[in-house]
């Protein structure tokens, strides 16, 4: 009986710690859902702490577009029908561009945002 | 490395003399050989789009270029056209209407030797059927007098990627020839990164430039970014033509690219087409640019 409530406690223990971590790295996170469509994101000015990780979530609502930001060196396809997850740590301040870069139409050039890297 | 047309001549071969004075088609320079020959590249003609402080001759633009290349005292050998035919529309009866009505107005030419290749604004929509369908492929080989051209399709495919497949047919080809021929490669984007930020590059483009490389004699020709461009990677020669509808600022000069507007005091400033002399071999190019009238520039 004895050996049993031990285990169930250290068991216990383990669990705690588990969502104990997962608390602290979901706060430690910047989570930024992102939609896309024709010819937009929504939302297409975003605003992050330097030195604390990014997670971008995508979603498309039409068809296939892209998320190319060559200042940050991140990118990414963004299929319609899932959500398209994109992490990145910002390690240097300053506004970098992004746009579309897969072609989806006439209002393709103008899809375009920024992400803006705080200290 | 970005060239100018000063070291463009040197690395051609050229001096400015000959370049500036027309001798090689138009007078036909006397120790010119048999072989060499000289085609015309034209570019991203953009039919079907609508814009009158960019272009307030949009529908008379491309006759115009046409009627100047027929002009030319010695017509050319053949005529290649390299991408953004038509102006991208959502619609795909717009799009096959503008595709057809293009073909129409270029049947205009004297030279019947007229080929074809996509740019995003005619195929990234539909991965190329509609275009497929009114000029047949998007890429693809032909050679003439000695020199291999090479059609590679960057376009198609809306992540701007000429994919494995397309590369293996490039390997397989490249396979039949040899390391010293002479190439030439169509392209529409550049297949360099001249400028990510503007999507001016191919995802896998360097890929094909691996491919290439190791051939000594390789000058890539392409459209996309309105404007002439003179650039080398390894052994390889790249150089982008203007266009026909409007021109597009120089890589990275304003925040964002937008096309440049008419200037009134200069109309089709920033237009055009060029001439490629190829000499015995192919192994150097002479470029001529011209304006959409066609004087020379």
């Amino acid at each position: 009986m004895r050996f049993r409530l031990l285990v169930y406690s250290v068991i216990a223990a383990f669990v705690m710690i588990s969502i104990a971590d997962y608390v602290i790295a979901a706060e430690e996170e910047q989570v930024i859902q992102i939609t896309a469509k024709r010819f937009e994101y929504t939302p297409k000015e975003i605003s992050v702490k330097k030195g604390v990780p990014v997670v971008l979530q995508f979603t498309s609502q039409d068809r296939l577009h892209g998320f190319n930001c060559p200042g940050l060196n991140i990118r990414t396809d963004i299929p319609a029908g899932k959500v398209t997850t994109l992490r990145f740590n910002p390690d240097k301040a300053g506004t970098f561009p992004f746009h579309c870069d897969n072609f989806c139409g006439t209002g393709h050039e103008g899809m375009r945002g920024t992400i803006t890297v705080t200290e | 490395m970005k060239i100018d047309r000063r070291d463009f001549l040197k690395l051609a071969g050229f001096g400015s003399v000959v370049f500036a004075s027309g001798l090689v088609h138009f007078g036909k320079l006397a120790s010119a050989a048999e072989d060499d020959f000289f085609f015309v590249q034209l570019s991203d003609t953009h039919w079907g789009f609508t814009g009158p402080k960019v272009n307030p001759d949009s529908t008379g633009t491309l006759k115009k270029a046409v009627a100047a290349v027929n002009n030319l005292k010695i017509q050319p050998a053949f005529i290649m056209f390299t991408g953004d035919l038509t102006h991208v529309t959502d619609d795909d009866k717009e799009r096959r209407k503008r595709l057809t009505e293009f073909r129409a107005i270029i049947s205009e030419l004297k030279v019947k030797d007229v080929r074809f290749m996509p740019g995003e604004h005619d195929a990234g929509l539909d991965e190329g059927e509609a275009f497929k369908e009114v000029f047949g492929k998007t890429h693809y080989t032909f050679d003439y007098k000695g020199v291999h051209f090479i059609i590679l399709d960057n376009v198609s495919d809306p992540r701007s990627i000429i994919g494995e497949e397309q590369l293996e047919w490039l390997n397989a080809d490249l396979k039949q020839v040899k390391k010293n021929s002479p190439l030439v490669v169509f392209t529409h984007r550049p297949l360099f990164g001249l400028y990510p930020d503007w999507d001016w590059f191919t995802r896998d483009g360097d890929k094909a430039l691996e491919l290439l490389n190791p051939y000594s004699q390789v000058t890539i020709f392409y459209g996309h970014i309105h404007q002439e461009n003179h650039h080398k990677t390894g052994n390889i020669i790249h150089h982008a033509a203007k266009g026909l509808m409007f021109p597009l600022p120089a890589p990275g000069s304003v925040p964002v690219k937008n096309p440049i507007p008419w200037d009134a005091d200069h109309p089709y400033k920033g237009l055009g087409f060029r001439s490629v002399d190829a000499k015995v071999g192919g192994t150097q190019y002479a470029i001529s640019e011209f304006s959409v009238k066609g004087e020379r520039l």
